[in-house]
């Protein structure tokens, strides 16, 4: 009997870890044969252009209004809790760090989940419902090719570059408002904000950029391409894929960061 | 030149095909009828490919279809899907000369164009749809485009899911003589799925009829009046009571 109780809960631990493993095992499958297609031909390129138009180009918006909040804010926030042991001089060099290492990486990340996966997904699951991808294969086009690649090759190549962009905007938010607010002077501002910047805190937000692009439109793809049936089966497979991206782009910031940071 | 032999297929519990075995002979039109749900889109996606059954044996000109080269293999073929499966990012035409734009078969831009216009007519529908997006049409006239877009290669194989449907009776006459003529003057092999007897008496040259995951009849189109039997009867002539249940 109590032998049963304990066998039971444990069971049903086994098995969603059992099932989690299965799904980060498809997971992966299905990102190395994305990255195997990479090199092979025939290559997409209208449809690459096409993707770093919609993945890059129309979030810049998003990302810059982000960013900008996020470094104003984050002034108004490390001056009032600098100025409590008289600390408030360090404001452009935590702005720079906080926005470089962590914030501009993990925001641009989290509305690249929101913004480009979630169309993704849809856009994949709704082309997976209505029988256009088996369209695609009889018309002897490779739905990985035509569809994946160039979606997750544009992110690789755009979301890098967004956070470069949010990283320079979040700290023109904190720039802006630590000098029309806070009293800072501007040349000391940016001579402060340039002198603390090390290389290694630009290379690692430049490569969370891309770590998160990849995972952000590889879920897009992946969740589309299983999509179930039906409108359900597209509501379903956007939600899991955004949910997906996001908790993966959070969990590799923790282990980038740990890699790039800890001495 | 396409054979199924005992070829079963289910989606969890549910058995669709049961052991299905079915002949089409090369230039030959074949026909397949039956209830809706009854696994004919199956059977035909077995065949291309799109769908692996569990068990059973799909060749093709003698060829395993899950052995063959895939590229090649597709290219001999073209489709028309029961929902039309349109690219809605692409306009009309660019959909009709897909596989011209693209791969091997890859042309210049303006004869692509040249041949989706031509295949466009061919199925009734004027060069002022070519520009539109699929969206933008009825889906009588999506239906068509898909008609366009299987034929726009010249396969030597096509497959038909339910070309008529959804289109009135006389887009539905113009489409099932457009069919009859793709296998006379193309020598094209067809496989056409339908519920229309007019589309069934003008277009085959053999009809298979699918019930319980298995062809219940098969034979040439001259016969299927006097075959005796009792499921084909009862499909041919619309009747409500007979084998075949009306709850499914
Ligand atoms: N991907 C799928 N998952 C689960 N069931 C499916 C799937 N595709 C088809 N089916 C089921 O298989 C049966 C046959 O489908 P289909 O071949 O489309 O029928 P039809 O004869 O009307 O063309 C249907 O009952 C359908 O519900
Ligand atoms: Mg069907």
């Amino acid at each position: 009997m109590s032998a049963r109780l304990i066998s039971k809960p444990l069971a049903a631990i086994g098995r969603s870890v059992l099932q989690l493993l299965a799904a980060i095992g498809r997971v992966a499958i299905f990102a190395a044969s994305v990255i195997s297609h990479f090199f092979r031909p025939p290559f997409y390129l209208k449809e690459l252009l096409q993707s770093i138009l919609n993945i890059g180009y129309f979030s810049l918006p998003v990302v810059g209004l982000t960013a900008l909040f996020t470094g104003g804010a984050l002034a108004l926030q490390i001056y009032a809790g600098g100025a409590r042991f008289s600390a408030e001089a360090v404001v452009p060099q935590i702005v720079a760090i906080g926005m470089v290492r962590e914030l501009g990486p993990v925001l641009v990340g989290l509305m690249i989940a929101a913004r480009v996966t979630s169309s993704i997904a849809a856009e994949i699951a709704t082309m997976k419902v209505t029988e256009q991808i088996d369209a695609l294969v009889t018309l002897s086009t490779n739905p990985m090719k035509y569809l994946a690649v160039p979606r997750v090759l544009a992110a690789l190549i755009t979301v890098p570059l967004l956070v470069g962009i949010g990283d320079i905007i979040g700290i023109m938010g904190g720039f802006i408002v630590a000098t029309q607010s806070l009293g800072f002077n501007a040349a000391t501002y940016l001579h402060n904000t340039a002198n603390f910047l090390e290389p290694l805190d630009i290379i690692s937000s430049l490569v969370k950029g891309a770590v998160f692009g990849g995972i952000a439109a590889t879920m897009g793809c992946y969740y589309g391409m299983n999509s179930g049936r039906g409108a359900q089966g597209v509501g379903r497979a956007t939600k899991g894929a955004v949910e997906a991206a996001a908790v993966l782009i959070l969990a590799a910031n923790f282990l980038l960061t740990g890699v790039f940071f800890s001495v | 030149m396409i054979t199924l032999e005992d070829v079963h297929k289910s989606f969890g519990p549910k058995q669709v095909l049961r052991g299905l075995d079915l002949h089409v002979p090369r230039g030959e039109s074949m026909v397949i009828i039956g209830g809706s749900g009854t696994g004919k889109s199956i059977c035909i996606k077995c065949i291309l490919g799109l769908v692996t059954p569990d068990s059973g044996r799909i060749t093709v000109d003698g060829v395993n279809v899950q052995k063959a080269e895939r590229d090649a293999f597709l290219a001999r073929f073209g489709m028309l899907f029961q929902g039309g499966a349109l690219f809605d990012s692409m306009p009309i035409w660019q959909n009709v000369a897909f596989r011209l734009m693209r791969g091997s078969l890859k042309r210049p831009k303006a004869e692509a164009y040249e041949i989706a216009v031509e295949k466009l007519r061919r199925v009734g529908l004027s060069p002022d749809v070519a520009p539109l997006y699929p969206a933008e049409l009825s889906g009588g006239m999506q239906k068509r485009v898909g008609l366009a877009r299987a034929i726009a290669a010249d396969p030597e194989i096509i497959f038909f899911d339910e070309p008529t449907t959804g289109l009135d009776p006389i887009m539905s006459g113009v489409i099932n003589e457009l069919i009859r003529e793709i296998v006379v003057e193309m020598g094209a092999t067809t496989v056409t799925i339908t519920h229309d007897m007019t589309s069934v008496r003008t277009i085959a040259d053999r009809v298979a009829m699918l019930h319980d995951g298995v062809i219940k009849w098969t034979g040439p189109v001259s016969e299927m009046d006097a075959s005796g039997d009792a499921h084909l009867d009862q499909f041919i002539h619309g009747r409500a009571d007979g084998p075949i249940a009306s709850l499914r």
